[in-house]
């Protein structure tokens, strides 16, 4: 490198504000960090997974970090640190709450003893997810304060406020996110650190166990809790009210913020720090204050139906929808429908064709066997969460049923008690989710001697969220060595009698074993045993290629679904003859296994 | 030639893709560049099934204040896109007058392409040809920008190809652009990536100044070819007498649409799907299947 173009680096580094970009969920991280948090737990999910990556990312010393097996568990070490005096955090996905409800309900009644912080991702317009629940319900439910961030500066901000909020009133705080906040990257200015003194053990029984007699006690505690809160928002910093045109005056939070200022920039816009508790005299002001009230508020009416039921004529729902995700556009078409400012002119679309493209199972993924051999059987399958779940659509198809985490097992005991299906009932379920919420239905299934066969598909990594380490992996967050639970010793020692493990790159093992599984009466498993091709490492053999000359164009191969197989420009009989892309293939073989005229074979 | 600022002073770049081709990176070195040169920059995306071979788009938004982290339908300046089919998808998200297209003619064909397996049958794939698309958006550039980066010796260089074409329409200075992508692409490629980038800047240069149909490079994407076929229906015909019930046919049948009956006979249960590939007659140990055509339906009026 010369010294010219030292300099001019140098330069740019100057340049540079000081400030960093930075994701919503690194920006969640980074306020973790900052309020000084040292220990933090969660189990993976989209949106929510990298912010718990990026806290694993601060140095050992100043935080402890860890998967958990699932959100109920993640919620409860974050609540024994809470209690053994240390500052936590726990993150997750808004269907995580459901998992981790059955604690948080009771969390709330104890409180904290040092902050305790959850911050939930929810996931308007589906993006990934199986729903569109509105954590903002959860949050009024369990009375639990929610503060709703804007943007990446305020993810942060509102975190490291939450965790003095938390002590402050003796409350976990949810700190909720959507897909859009976490996935948007803004410049953020950072923080230091503050290290805060653990407060060590608290006896007290009456507060830490959650027994009728105390329980009683509690709950009016809850009531005083929100009442204080609720006077806390009316004066803080974060009920922001931008003094604008008072014919028009607008509530939102979080993200519809952004639109909204985008939007409607001139009107009043009351700003809430969040959608429970409410500082009811402020924003009876603000109403009083303008000609017209409007709430802005993504997915339910939470706000909405509690400024209703304070006596105060407002509009939100009316012209905002309660469906899927907010836009700029959707804003405005809104307001237009109000007669608020003048509709946009819309323009004809270009009419251009749409290639339909949806998500795919990998190219040698080892997922897609099991499914063909499912095929095959024709059996009836319950399925799970995770990249699998993709063997729903063509041209696998081999899925009948998805309910949630851990579900298929259970849905197939009961199938199978039901009776009447001609078909084998199986289930099928990735590593990580079967230490999530499959081994409570497995022991349920061998304790009512379920004819079942379940299919464990081991791909050695939680793939979906993009390859987290869990139980069955062996390391940690950190990616330190850590105690492998293997899963033939956990399914024995439930008292599984017919266990085999399989290549799922041996396709006519595959079909052999699951016919000798389904064949046992009683619960089978089958753990279906390859890496996954993308993590934690990306794995690419030699590719295979397809002799043309022999190819009938019969398209068995393209059945797996597989990315690197697709139509040749020439022809048989009417049909398109195959091609494999080299650059995708990872030569796993399944495509040559299946092929009747043996015309798929090595470069 | 620079695109013309929107309302407010806001510039919106739409960048567009397939999973695992990069979108991201892109977006992130545009970011990169407009933070420092003292924007406010927004930068949004959705991934999660990225990596499933999915589409993947990236929305950067700067100026001296942004607000919204996604551009509003109609609003962007420039559309980037990475794949043809994927720029094609978020065509009506172009601005439309001085919206700026640039996007690589590579075609990622998702499996699901090939779902028809009628006889004849044509792969779903958009039609379009670069030269109907730049006809129609007004201001655009199609180019291969893949098979350039290729020729470089680098397939993965692509982005940064199309990169150097995108730095023409903004105001940034080129040795900006270079200084953040060395920040980012290995060491060992760096040096590809600065030709890479330079090529895409002389070939729009080359571009600008003929009429917007005539800018692309790329071979023109022939209309898929259209085959002359029977579109006959299918007749299967299954000797009963003949049939030991081995199941290979069912088993092997691509579209599922064979089944034992009762007697464990072979039997085609979904008349519909068969395309007529023959493979169960082929696999028959028993020579008991036949397929053949039935000559196609003539319309009566």
């Amino acid at each position: 490198m010369n010294i010219n173009m030292k300099n001019e680096q140098a330069q740019l580094a100057a340049k540079l504000p000081e400030t960093k970009p930075l994701s919503g969920n690194e920006a969640f991280a980074q306020g973790a960090w900052e309020a000084g948090v040292k220990v933090a737990a969660a189990y993976p999910g989209t949106p929510s997974t990298e912010i718990l990556e990026t806290v694993a990312k601060y140095p050992e010393e100043d935080i402890y970090a860890q998967w958990s097996t699932n959100e109920k568990v993640s919620l409860d070490v974050a609540t024994g640190a809470s209690f053994a005096g240390v500052r936590s955090l726990c993150v997750m996905k808004h269907v995580g709450v459901n998992v981790a409800s059955d604690a948080l309900m009771s969390l709330t009644y104890i409180g904290v003893n040092a902050g305790l912080v959850l911050i939930v991702c929810d996931d308007p317009g589906i993006h990934s997810s199986q729903n569109e629940q509105d954590t903002r319900i959860m949050c009024q439910f369990a009375m639990i304060p929610a503060l709703e961030p804007s943007d990446a500066q305020e993810a942060l901000e509102f975190t490291r406020l939450a965790f003095d909020l938390s002590e402050q009133f003796d409350t976990p705080v949810i700190v909720r996110s959507t897909t859009r906040l976490s996935h948007t990257r803004s410049p953020v200015s950072l923080g230091d650190r503050v290290e805060v003194e653990s407060r060590g053990f608290v006896e007290n029984p009456n507060k830490n166990v959650m027994i009728p007699s105390n329980a009683r006690t509690q709950h009016p505690k809850l009531l005083e809790r929100e009442k204080g809160l609720r006077e806390y928002f009316e004066t803080s910093e974060l009920t922001r009210w931008e003094k604008g045109d008072a014919k028009v005056g607008i509530i939102t939070m979080g993200t519809p913020y952004t639109y909204v200022k985008e939007v409607m920039g001139d009107a009043s816009i009351l700003k809430l720090a969040g959608s429970y508790p409410l500082p009811e005299n402020k924003i009876r002001e603000f109403a009083a204050s303008v000609d017209r009230l409007f709430i802005v508020e993504e997915l339910e009416p939470v706000v909405e139906t509690q400024v209703k039921a304070m006596g105060i004529a407002v509009e939100g729902k009316k012209f905002f929808s309660r469906l899927g995700e907010f836009s700029p556009e959707l804003i405005r078409a809104g307001f237009a429908e109000a007669g608020i400012i003048d509709k946009a002119t819309i323009q004809k679309d270009w009419n251009v064709s749409q290639t339909i493209r949806p998500p795919v199972l990998c190219s040698g993924c080892p997922h897609t066997s099991s499914y063909m051999a499912l095929r095959a059987i024709n059996a009836r399958v319950a399925g799970d969460i995770g990249c699998y779940t993709l063997a729903t659509v063509e041209p696998l198809q081999s899925i009948d049923t998805v309910v949630s985490m851990g579900s298929s097992i259970a849905n197939a005991i009961g199938m199978a008690k039901a009776g009447g299906d001609t078909k084998p009932i199986v289930a099928t379920i990735g590593d990580s989710t079967f230490y999530h919420s499959g081994v409570p239905p497995l022991i349920d299934a061998v304790y009512n001697d379920a004819d079942i066969t379940v299919i464990l598909l081991d791909n050695h990594v939680t793939g979906m969220t993009g390859g987290q380490d869990h139980p069955g992996t062996g390391l940690t967050l950190r990616g330190k060595k850590t105690h492998r639970v293997d899963y033939e010793d956990v399914i024995r020692a439930i008292g599984v009698k017919w266990v085999k493990k399989v290549d799922s790159y041996d396709m006519a093992a595959m079909y052999q074993t699951f016919r000798e599984a389904i064949d046992f009466k009683g619960v089978s498993v089958v753990i279906s045993d390859r890496p996954c091709v993308l993590d934690p490492l990306k794995i690419k053999g030699p590719s295979l290629e397809v002799r043309s000359k022999n190819c009938t164009a019969c398209q068995v191969c393209m059945n797996l679904g597989c990315p690197a197989i697709s139509w040749s420009d020439e022809w048989y009989d009417g049909h398109h003859k195959v091609k494999i892309d080299p650059q995708s293939c990872m030569g796993c073989t399944l495509c040559a296994q299946i092929c009747p005229s043996d015309c798929i074979q090595a470069v | 030639m620079n695109v013309e600022k929107g309302k407010s002073n806001l510039t919106n770049v739409l960048v567009v893709g397939v999973g695992g081709q990069g979108v991201i990176m892109v977006s992130k070195v545009l970011a990169l560049i407009c933070q420092s040169n003292g924007f406010q920059v927004k930068q949004s995306e959705v991934h999660g099934m990225a990596k499933r071979g999915g589409g993947v788009f990236s929305h950067v938004r700067f100026g001296p204040e942004v607000w919204s982290p996604t551009i509003p339908k109609g609003e962007a300046d420039i559309l980037l896109a990475l794949e043809w089919a994927e720029g094609l998808r978020w065509i009506n998200y172009l601005k439309r007058d001085g919206g700026l297209f640039i996007a690589d003619t590579q075609k990622i064909f998702p499996p699901f392409a090939a779902r028809n397996r009628n006889r004849g049958a044509d792969v779903g794939y958009s039609p379009e040809t670069p030269r109907e698309i730049l006809e129609l958006v007004g201001d655009g550039y199609a180019l291969d920008a893949t098979s350039m980066a290729n020729e470089l010796g680098n397939l993965r260089a692509a982005n940064t190809v199309l990169l150097g074409v995108l730095s023409m329409g903004l105001d940034f200075e080129p040795q900006e652009w270079l200084d953040v992508i060395e920040q980012l692409v290995p060491a060992n490629s760096i040096e590809i990536n600065r030709l890479a980038f330079q090529q895409g800047r002389d070939w729009f240069a080359e571009m600008q100044n003929i009429p917007t149909a005539d800018r692309h490079t790329a071979p023109e994407i022939k209309p898929n070819e259209i085959v002359q076929s029977v579109h006959g229906r299918v007749k299967l015909e299954i000797v009963e007498d003949w049939c030991k019930g081995c199941d290979i046919c069912v088993k092997m049948c691509p579209e599922r649409c064979l089944r034992l009956n009762g007697e464990m006979i072979a039997e085609l249960s979904k008349p519909d799907a068969c395309t007529g590939c023959r493979v169960c007659e082929w696999l028959c140990p028993d020579y008991a299947i036949k397929v053949g055509m039935l000559p196609a339906l003539e319309v009566v009026s």
